[in-house]
């Protein structure tokens, strides 16, 4: 099976070998030997991004809607550097990425020469694992390697740094094997005497919930269905995190809505008081947890991760499973129908009436206006006028994202690109492209804040040359809303540096590029606007004008329990001022 | 009884316990950066490390044992345990202490200079402690101690008053008690 080839053609040949239809890159003196293959095959397209942190963001947003690996290519130095934001962004968030970056030839390697930096050394903390390919012969292996281990187990990004003496060097091309990797074997199935375990406790819940994350969409469209399958068979409540919507339809009755800082009442109060939690490819974040030692107090808590580091680093858990999510929920749904519980019918119709109560507080309420659009309805609107169609929405980082995830609602997994972990603004273009690149036919949206569009406006350009009609619907109230927000609760309303005073005429900019621009600032004129965008057959910038000094309610204040959420309706401007005490002052 | 960090989300009271002592031995493949990926994983996750040796060990298979003497509590060390096994090159990881009694051993290299009392005193402890002259000439000894490290901190402590000038420890290697290989 082995052939002679040179480094460059080994890259484009595992590429493919690999399946991969699609890259994200940008060129530069340490990977040209690479574009010169590219240059002479068409079976992978190559999508040139304006700047490499797009390329990462748009293999993100394509590895997300898609399940596969998102593949990047960049140069050494500033191409290398700049591609530490995105790996860093898919390790928080578990997306499979492989990232094969040019290197300065191996004997100038430490020598300060021409765009040299230490690619290894620097992405080491930011990627799942990485390698410095210094011999022809190891690259093919390593080459599969790096699909195996971005795929396996929990996601992840990685790094191929590969010197341009070796990408001109021949050696052996070897094949994508079947041999297992000698070292990285995540376990995948899980015990099934856990499995007994969690489902009599489950079964002998009186106030159970779900709680689902990123790990079920991860784990494939499978886990999703099995998970729907469990939660409608038990009948037990479920909530989920950001990273987690779609999973579970969010028209279902027996869905909480989003949990967290920004979370519904219910959700949070269920996990608040139930007894018994069944956290399925979660990993109790701080966003999700709020003040530790008031977490879920009298709960009993499941806990099934992949990842055996994420069990008991945030929060003490009972039973723990390690597994990917699909098998088991395959296991926990065969055991539950052998086993046909008895359920506690009376404490679970008492539970859902505690939830119902919970729900009639509409914690997601807002005073809406004739005069202004709220952000909060734009986003209403925005998903009534798109849910019946093949919709993607990506967005960036700040108000406008933690209202899209209120009130757009996903009825399937991998129609949400959010950065989550990281909270990177600047995400959502780069992320829409490669969403769109993948679902050409598919309506794909960022929504957008006013700041965070600014951070990759230059992959607009990279729209155009591809043909991809994204939307960009900027909820646009002129300050950096969420920062504004935080120096409301925590600095005496003193908005250091949060308003931008200069920002662009977005319709221009567009323009500019070659989109189409658009503007609203009226509530009567939005559904038409917003159907305007929709049938325009290109990419369009939507200039929403909104409210400029809408908070994002609910909220737990950091350093608060589940129980001591603010709710949107009543809060003064006095309430909000005094929600955080010291301790939460320094928490983020 | 500590918190270890009061800054962070992650230190409620519910997790507040003793902070204990650890041996951990890792089976690494002996490639570039692999001692990099573990230290960079104990500083970017604000563990400790009080000890830490590395050589190949086994030649053929290129794999190096890395002993790490460590501290946390029972919940951090579970995390460094778990942490340490997402690493790609890593084989194993024991945690020796935990797992039964192991052997630990240090050698340091211990230079002592002076005249007269103390150097006869120096010289007197130093076969008490059965380390070996190494070196020396008129005006200084370098002793070779080997031992648990423990007796070489002793050891060092009786030097200060009788001249000591430095010292060289190569840290701790650890191994467990009995037939079986980690
Ligand atoms: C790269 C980056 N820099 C800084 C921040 C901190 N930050 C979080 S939200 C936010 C404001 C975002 O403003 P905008 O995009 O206008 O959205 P809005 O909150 O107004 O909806 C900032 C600066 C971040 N998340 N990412």
């Amino acid at each position: 099976m082995a052939r002679t080839m040179t480094g460059a053609e080994m890259v484009i040949k595992a590429l493919q070998d690999q399946g991969v239809e699609h890259i994200f890159g940008y060129p530069g003196g340490a990977v040209l030997p690479i574009y010169d293959e590219l240059f002479q095959q068409d079976k992978i397209q190559h999508v040139l991004v304006r700047q490499e942190g797009g390329a990462l963001h748009a293999a993100e947003g394509y590895a997300r809607s898609t399940g596969k690996v998102g593949v990047a290519l960049v140069t050494s130095g500033p191409g290398a550097t700049n591609a530490v934001t995105g790996l860093t962004d898919a390790l928080m968030d578990s997306i499979p990425l492989v990232c094969i970056t040019g290197q300065v030839p191996t004997h100038l390697i430490g020598n300060d020469a021409f765009q040299e930096c230490d690619t290894v050394g620097i992405t080491r903390p930011c990627t799942k694992h990485n390698w410095l390919v210094k011999n022809v012969n190891d690259l093919a292996r390593v080459l599969h390697e790096a699909f195996y281990i971005a795929k396996a187990g929990r996601p992840g990004p990685v790094v191929i740094d590969i010197p341009k003496d070796i990408q001109f060097a021949s050696g052996n091309y070897v094949g994508p094997s079947n041999i297992a990797h000698k070292t990285y074997k995540p376990r995948v199935k899980p015990d099934p005497a856990l499995v007994r375990d969690a489902v009599e406790l489950m079964a002998s819940a009186k106030r159970p919930v779900f709680y689902t994350g990123g790990g079920v969409i991860n784990s494939g469209p499978k886990a999703s269905q099995l998970l729907r399958e469990l939660v409608r068979l038990s009948g037990f409540p479920i909530t989920s995190t950001l990273m987690g919507l779609g999973a579970y339809p969010a028209s279902d009755k027996q869905w909480l809505g989003m949990l967290g800082m920004h979370g519904t009442y219910e959700a949070n109060l269920a996990m608040h008081d139930c007894d018994v939690m069944i956290n399925i490819g979660a990993r109790f974040d701080d966003r999700i947890t709020g003040r530790i030692d008031a977490f879920s107090p009298g709960s009993r808590k499941i806990h099934v991760d992949i990842d055996p580091s994420s069990i008991n680093k945030n929060i003490q858990v009972d039973l723990p499973i390690i597994g990917d999510c699909a098998y088991v929920l395959e296991e926990m749904l065969r055991v539950w129908k052998a086993k046909a519980p008895q359920l506690d019918k009376a404490a679970l119709k008492a539970w859902w009436k505690d939830i119902d109560g919970w729900r009639a507080r509409k914690s997601l309420a807002y005073k809406n206006s004739t005069d202004v659009i709220m952000p909060q309805y734009a986003c209403q609107r925005l998903y009534e006028l798109t849910k019946d169609r093949d919709t993607y929405i990506t967005t960036e980082v700040g108000q406008h994202q933690m209202w899209a995830a209120q009130f757009i609602h996903f009825e399937e997994p991998n129609r949400w690109m959010t950065s989550g972990g990281l909270g990177t603004m600047g995400y959502g273009l780069p992320a829409a492209i490669g969403v769109q690149l993948a679902h050409p036919k598919a309506l794909v949206v960022d929504v957008a804040g006013d700041a965070s569009i600014l951070m990759n406006i230059q992959e607009c350009s990279t729209a155009v040359q591809y043909n991809l009609p994204v939307k960009v619907f900027i909820l646009n109230n002129e300050y950096m809303g969420m920062v504004r927000q935080w120096q409301q609760l925590l600095h005496g309303n003193r908005l250091s540096h949060s308003y931008t005073e200069a920002l662009p005429d977005f319709v221009k900019l567009a323009e500019a590029y070659g989109w189409t621009g658009m503007r609203c600032d009226h509530p009567a004129d939005l559904d038409d606007a917003i159907r305007e965008m929709i049938n325009h057959k290109g990419p369009v910038i939507f200039d929403c004008r909104v409210a400029k000094l809408a908070n994002c309610f609910p909220m737990i204040p950091s350093g608060k329990a589940h129980n001591e959420m603010l709710l949107g309706e009543n809060v003064s401007d006095e309430d909000v001022s005094k929600a955080i005490g010291k301790e939460g002052k320094v928490l983020v | 009884m500590i918190n270890p960090n009061p800054q962070t989300h992650y230190a409620g009271p519910s997790l507040r316990q003793d902070v204990e002592t650890r041996t951990l031995s890792v089976l690494v493949d002996n490639e570039p950066g692999v001692l990099a990926r573990v230290i960079g994983l104990f500083s970017g996750r604000g563990y400790n490390i009080d000890s830490l040796t590395v050589t190949e060990t086994e030649h053929e298979k290129h794999l190096s044992r890395i002993t790490i003497i460590t501290r946390g509590t029972p919940a951090v060390l579970e995390q460094i345990k778990h942490q340490l096994e997402r690493l790609v090159p890593i084989h194993r990881v024991r945690d020796l202490t935990f797992e039964g009694v192991s052997l630990e051993r240090e050698l340091a290299l211990v230079k002592v200079a002076g005249k007269g009392e103390k150097r006869i005193e120096a010289l007197r402890m130093a076969e008490i402690f059965r380390a070996q002259v190494v070196d020396t000439s008129i005006e200084h000894f370098v002793f070779e101690i080997t031992g648990k490290p423990g007796k070489i901190e002793t050891f060092i402590n009786l030097m200060t008053e009788l001249g000591l000038v430095e010292v060289s420890r190569t840290g701790i290697a650890a191994i467990g008690r009995g037939a079986a290989a980690m």
